[in-house]
């Protein structure tokens, strides 16, 4: 059986990359990709956890999680359409219109 | 499901149930007269308020440990509620004048409360989750609902994107806090965290969760979103969400922190004194230079989580810490109050495409309508913290809160960034007696009564603030 620190590091390897994603892309839709791959890594941390434990809040704790990530992908995604609709683009750096 | 669960999520159940349900009415309500719906969601809050009320004293927990009702659940629900009816009543006639008026704007408000309610009264950190996504999912929409206006827009996906961010944050965090103690339920990881398990993941788990919090209210150094936000949201929205995502954020903060963590005062306590002061000290000082009353608003939004940050500094300190989340309390009542109000003159001076929201446009204001800008020199009055408004008493609680609890350096702050701040506001006081101009404002009845409403309660409380402390203690007197 593969050791539960291995599933830690690599989850904590990816929720940084994820992090380190959202600060340095500049298209909505990669930053929200980045968004979804820390989710992911805390989702790996819960389920790895949770096996430790022998305990199924971890694993509950993750279906909701997936459940509510996909309700922010539909408002998300349709906020950027709706941005594209107006802008003809959705670059993260021309977004400044508000700014003082 | 027992009679026992019910009863502890009755007002939310309702609430809930009401919002789907209007959903559905709204389709038959004609186009041009959505004011129905707005009157309907009132209504709803209005009944809820009434449930909430009922259960004033009641104290259990359902659904196996993860809600609770308690003191404190029912003080800051009313007072959720009570902002949901103020921001209804703000939007009623500023979004049909700025043509937003769709009927999903009143059921998406009414969405948010709920998530709002079951953040004071999550015991669990999955419920805390949910509660989070909850009240936060209907703000990014409404937030971006002036469809076709590029600032709105950009407000929207603004928040939406920090907001995901910080939702990572709190998720992370709760993973590593589940690692460290094998539970998610608040009760059961102070349980375990008292055993002396692996400590280092429990502190790590709940910096994330502080971190993905301090999005949530705004305090620096994560208040980037705040601003372009509050500026680019129709300002019927700023309002409510000022108001009610900070209620809500500190209130699982209290809870989370409080309750499950803390054995984790001594790592914690430092750095939320730190958190307090860099918020108070940055929001008053860049207020100083803003231009746009809603730009100002926004940072001034900023310096207040500051103040009701140092509310929880004495954390881990028994003896204070009631009296000084009983300040924290008196503070949100005071914000949320005088909050409205401001914002409510700012709708009343706003124009269409963005117009009427420098300060420059409030020139004259004291002359042409001496009724309003009385109103907002109180407000501004009450946000400096001078008499005679709510704004001077809450301060003062939580001075004395913070004082009693060792923490003079903090308070010393609090003065003086509250006297940085008078410059800023009483600008806007002098623009509006001194200077000539001919503003012109929108007289909508609801307005009026919102703006005349906020302002009484701002001066007359401030008169007679015993029982509302005493209210505000006795909330969290079973916390600890």
């Amino acid at each position: 059986m593969v050791p539960v620190n291995y599933y830690i590091i690599l989850s904590a390897i990816l929720f940084t990359i994820g992090a380190v994603g959202v600060l340095i892309r500049r298209n909505p839709l990669v930053i929200f990709m980045s968004v979804e791959l820390m989710l992911n890594a805390a989702n790996l941390a819960m389920v790895a956890f949770s096996s430790v434990y022998k305990s199924f809040s971890g694993q509950i704790f993750v279906f909701f999680v997936i459940a509510v990530a996909a309700a922010e992908v539909a408002v998300g995604l349709a906020l950027i359409v709706e941005i594209f609709k107006t802008k003809h683009n959705i670059n993260v750096d021309e977004m400044n219109s508000l700014k003082g | 499901m027992t009679q026992l669960d019910f009863q502890t999520l009755l007002p939310l159940t309702i609430l809930t149930v009401w919002a789907c349900v209007l959903l559905i009415v709204d389709l038959f309500i004609p186009k041009n007269r959505k004011g129905i719906t707005a009157v309907l969601a009132a209504l709803g809050l209005a009944v809820t308020l009434s449930f909430t009320i009922l259960q004033i004293g009641r104290e259990n927990s359902g659904y196996s440990g993860m809600v609770v009702l308690d003191g404190f659940s029912t003080f800051v629900n009313a007072l959720i509620l009570v902002s949901g009816l103020l921001g209804i009543a703000l939007a009623y006639g500023y979004v049909k004048r700025m043509g937003l008026e769709r009927g999903e704007y009143y059921t998406l408000l009414l969405f948010s409360v709920v998530g709002m309610m079951l953040m004071a009264q999550a015991a669990d950190l999955i419920v805390v989750f949910i509660a989070l996504e909850l009240l936060s999912i209907p703000l990014y929409v409404l937030a971006a609902f002036s469809r076709t206006s590029a600032e709105s827009e950009e407000a929207g996906i603004k928040y939406f994107l920090l907001g995901a961010f910080a939702t990572g944050f709190v998720v992370y965090g709760t993973a590593l806090v589940f690692g460290a103690t094998g539970t998610t339920s608040l009760v059961g990881i102070v349980g375990s965290a008292s055993n002396g398990t692996s400590s280092l993941l429990l502190t790590i788990g709940a910096a994330l969760i502080l971190v993905g919090f301090g999005f949530k209210v705004a305090a620096v150094p994560f208040h980037m979103w705040t601003p372009d936000v509050y500026q680019g949201a129709p300002t019927s929205v700023t309002a409510f969400m000022a108001a009610g995502a900070k209620i809500a954020g500190f209130a699982a903060l209290l809870r989370v922190f409080a309750t499950a963590f803390p054995t984790l005062a001594t790592d914690l306590t430092d750095i939320l004194w730190a958190l307090s002061a860099v918020t108070m000290i940055l929001g008053n000082v860049v207020a100083i230079s803003q231009t746009n009353i809603k730009r100002m608003l926004a940072y001034s939004s900023i310096a207040h989580a500051g103040y009701i940050l140092m509310a929880f500094v004495p954390y881990g300190n028994k003896d204070i810490m009631p009296i000084s989340i009983a300040a924290g309390l008196f503070y949100l009542v005071s914000y949320v109050f005088t909050n409205f109000g401001a914002w409510g003159v700012v709708i009343a001076l706003e124009k269409s495409e963005g117009k009427g929201l420098e300060i420059g446009d409030y020139a004259g204001l004291g002359r042409k309508y001496p009724a309003l800008a009385a109103a907002m020199t109180v407000f501004m009055l009450s946000l400096i913290g001078l008499p005679p408004t709510l704004g001077l008493v809450g301060k003062f609680y939580l001075f004395r809160a913070v004082i009693a609890g060792g923490y003079t350096g903090l308070a010393i702050i609090g003065v003086v960034t509250s006297l940085v701040s008078a410059y800023y506001y009483l600008r806007v006081v002098v623009t509006m007696y001194m200077k000539d101009g001919e503003p012109t404002t929108e007289r909508e009845p609801m307005l009026d009564f919102t703006t005349a409403f906020t302002a009484i309660v701002t001066v007359v409380v401030s008169l007679v603030p015993q029982w509302l402390f005493l209210l505000a203690s006795n909330a969290v007197l079973k916390l600890f």
